[in-house]
């Protein structure tokens, strides 16, 4: 019984980890590259799953909402970048927090305009709607499996871009030293433009993905925003190798602690006191985990040089 | 370019250093203020202070009453504000979790109130000292990690919070808690009328903001802002930095928790959602609107922040786009916020 709790807590953990690697490979390019702190990068989570949901649910194909949603959020990403972002980059933090807090309010009343409050239903394909026997008697949904597929699908192929592309050696030139890139001659403003679309079409491939688990609803990326810097701390800013571990980490630590911890708890304390002091535990372990990185060791667990 | 910026400030310096009658001349110039000072600007504050005054009253004569709980709101903002922008723009610390502080304040005045006490002045020094104690000790971790990595600790410090409160059933858990009334003032005061809750709010505002401009314009404040532009070479000559920056955080944590505890009177209701980065983000960007580092930065951001709000709210249910347009301009045109416009006019 517990065998199978374990189990099953590990794969959602690894899900929801993969899920917001996902959004925080974006997120710790951005941060680590220009030194920009971007609120706005939820709202591309959460317009990228509305378009996906909406065309989804409009053409009948999963499929094709999926490819035409990340193609519609990478060039709104895209299109981002060049009007508004690439003028934050040079300033200080918080002129970029002010600016990307704007750009927050007014993508969450735009999609509130355009689609309405009320939380839009999606439904995975059919063909992924049942359960898997894993174990002779344990069974998990065929969605959630393939979520973790796609995820780990998209690991591999931004792990090849950035380590084995001449893309990927010029981003990471940038994010190590930025001028000496720029002075051999790497287009770093283009360059930016591409990182930003790529980040922003992942944004949209979470947000879809997760779209038939979670509401697809206005607000959606401001909770998962928060992880996704919970993240990249913890992996180290600027890292994919520590975005991804971090996000693993934090899936598993929070997935399992909000089940385990209760239910250790429950065994040492008491059905009682387990009650009350147990969420409030597992709510906050990941970010006492962040706040003892940070603490310890600020360039996060996975830095990405040195 | 960066050779004209330097300069006046290494005149003064080297004056000052250089010959006892140039320093001492320095000293007893009062009237012209240095770099570090930051006047009151005696006229536009009374010219202000006596709108402020007599709002309720004009406010009841074209029987607008309403708008005295919404200019009560406004203040209790620009209290938060104003002590966010003491440590933000003064003390150069970029803390995105201040919104824990208002929460522990407002937290500190509604569970007060669920134990029966319902004295306004146990509320409001509750508040403070809570407050205070929790910025205690999230600035002594907190402070010292630097830049980038303070924004993210002490929005980790924050989001602890606000999922402590979520989780935390005996005091409303997610639903938040209800004050059953206003609290009880000396004098008779009844803080159940708005323009009585208004004249609170107001004296504490008053009393807060001078009393900042006074720290501000004192050797602590003079400090504090040298910390900020150089950090090392304070430390050089011999200053207890990180003494100094934690206490300017611990009195801003503190007066976030006095503004907590009149924001839980106002709407008579307590959540976890007070508490929330958004709110945090909030307050900071009523201080980057109105500008970082100016004395009355926190106020007007606030001003302009909730009026533009309150305004765009009765034209259109989309107002949230509105603003986050007008936003979106001042950090693109207004780079240091509003009140620098005005500076840059009075300097050609």
């Amino acid at each position: 019984m517990t065998g199978i709790l374990v189990l099953e807590q590990s794969l959602n953990g690894l899900q929801f980890g993969l899920m917001l690697f996902l959004l925080a490979a974006g997120l710790t390019l951005v941060f680590g590259i220009m030194d920009m702190i971007n609120l706005a990068h939820g709202s591309l989570y959460m317009i990228g799953a509305y378009l996906v949901a909406s065309i989804a649910l409009g053409s009948g194909s999963f499929w094709l909402g999926l490819a035409l949603g990340m193609a519609a959020t990478a060039a709104i990403g895209a299109v981002l970048e060049l009007t508004v972002l690439r003028r934050l980059y040079q300033r200080d933090h918080l002129s970029q927090v002010l600016g990307t807090f704007a750009i927050l309010l007014m993508s969450n009343e735009a999609v509130r305009w355009l689609w309405g409050s009320q939380p839009i239903e999606l439904n995975p394909p059919a063909a992924l709607a049942g359960p898997v026997e894993l174990l002779p008697g344990f069974s998990y949904p065929a969605y959630r499996l393939f979520i973790i597929a796609v995820g780990l699908a998209a690991a591999g192929v931004l792990y090849l871009l950035v380590a084995r592309t001449r893309l990927g050696m010029q981003v990471r030139a940038g994010a190590s030293n930025r001028e000496m890139a720029l002075a051999m001659g790497v287009d770093v403003r283009r360059l930016f433009t591409l990182v930003f679309a790529m980040g922003a079409a992942l944004c949209a491939l979470a947000g879809g993905m997760l779209g038939p688990l979670l509401a697809v609803q206005v607000g959606m990326g401001e909770s998962i925003l928060i992880l996704a810097f919970v993240v990249i701390v913890i992996g180290g800013i600027g890292s994919i190798r520590g975005a991804l571990l971090g996000a693993l980490l934090v899936g598993v630590v929070d997935t399992a602690g909000r089940t385990l911890i209760p239910y250790g708890f429950e065994r040492l304390l008491g059905p009682d006191l387990a009650a009350s002091v147990g969420p409030a535990v597992a709510a906050i372990l990941i970010y006492v985990l962040m706040a003892a990185v940070l603490f310890f060791r600020p360039q996060g667990l996975f830095p990405a040089h040195g | 370019m960066a050779d004209t910026e330097i300069k006046p400030v290494e005149r003064v310096d080297t004056a000052k250093a250089a010959t006892p009658v140039a320093a001492a001349s320095l000293a007893s110039m009062r009237l012209a203020p240095g770099l570090l000072d930051h006047p009151l600007h005696w006229r536009t504050g009374l010219v202000l202070l006596i709108a402020l005054v007599l709002l309720p009253t004009l406010a009841q004569a074209w029987g607008q009453g309403f708008y005295v709980g919404v200019a009560s709101r406004i203040l209790i903002f620009a209290l938060a504000a104003t002590s966010l922008n003491l440590i933000l723009g003064f003390g150069g610390m970029v803390s995105f979790g201040h919104a824990a502080f208002v929460g522990v304040g407002a937290y500190a005045a509604g569970i007060l109130m669920q134990h029966g006490f319902a004295s306004a002045w146990l509320a409001l020094a509750l508040a403070f000292v809570a407050a205070g104690a929790f910025a205690l000790l999230i600035g002594a971790i907190s402070l010292r990690t630097r830049g980038v990595y303070f924004i993210m600790i002490t929005l980790a410090f924050a989001q602890m919070l606000y999922y402590l409160m979520v989780s935390l059933k005996t005091y409303g858990g997610d639903d938040g808690l209800s004050l059953d009334s206003r609290f009880d003032l000396a004098f008779g005061l009844d803080l159940s009328q708005d323009a009585s809750f208004y004249y609170l709010v107001l004296a504490l505002a008053v009393a807060v903001f001078v009393g900042v401009q006074r720290l501000l314009n004192s050797r602590f404040g003079h400090a504090l802002q040298a910390i900020r532009d150089n950090e090392t070479r304070m430390a050089a000559i011999g200053f207890p930095v990180l003494r100094f920056k934690l206490l300017a955080f611990v009195l801003a944590g503190a007066l976030a928790g006095l503004a907590g505890a009149l924001l839980a009177q106002l709407g008579g209701f307590v959540s976890p959602s007070m508490m929330q980065w958004s709110e945090s983000g909030m307050l900071m960007v009523m201080v980057i609107l109105g500008g970082v580092g100016h004395l009355y930065g926190g106020l007007v951001g606030a001003v302009v922040f909730l009026v533009l709000e309150e305004v765009l709210s009765s034209i259109t249910i989309h107002w949230q786009f509105g603003l986050g347009a007008v936003l979106l301009a001042v950090v693109l045109l207004a780079p240091n916020g509003l009140l620098s416009l005005r500076l840059r006019r009075q300097s050609p």
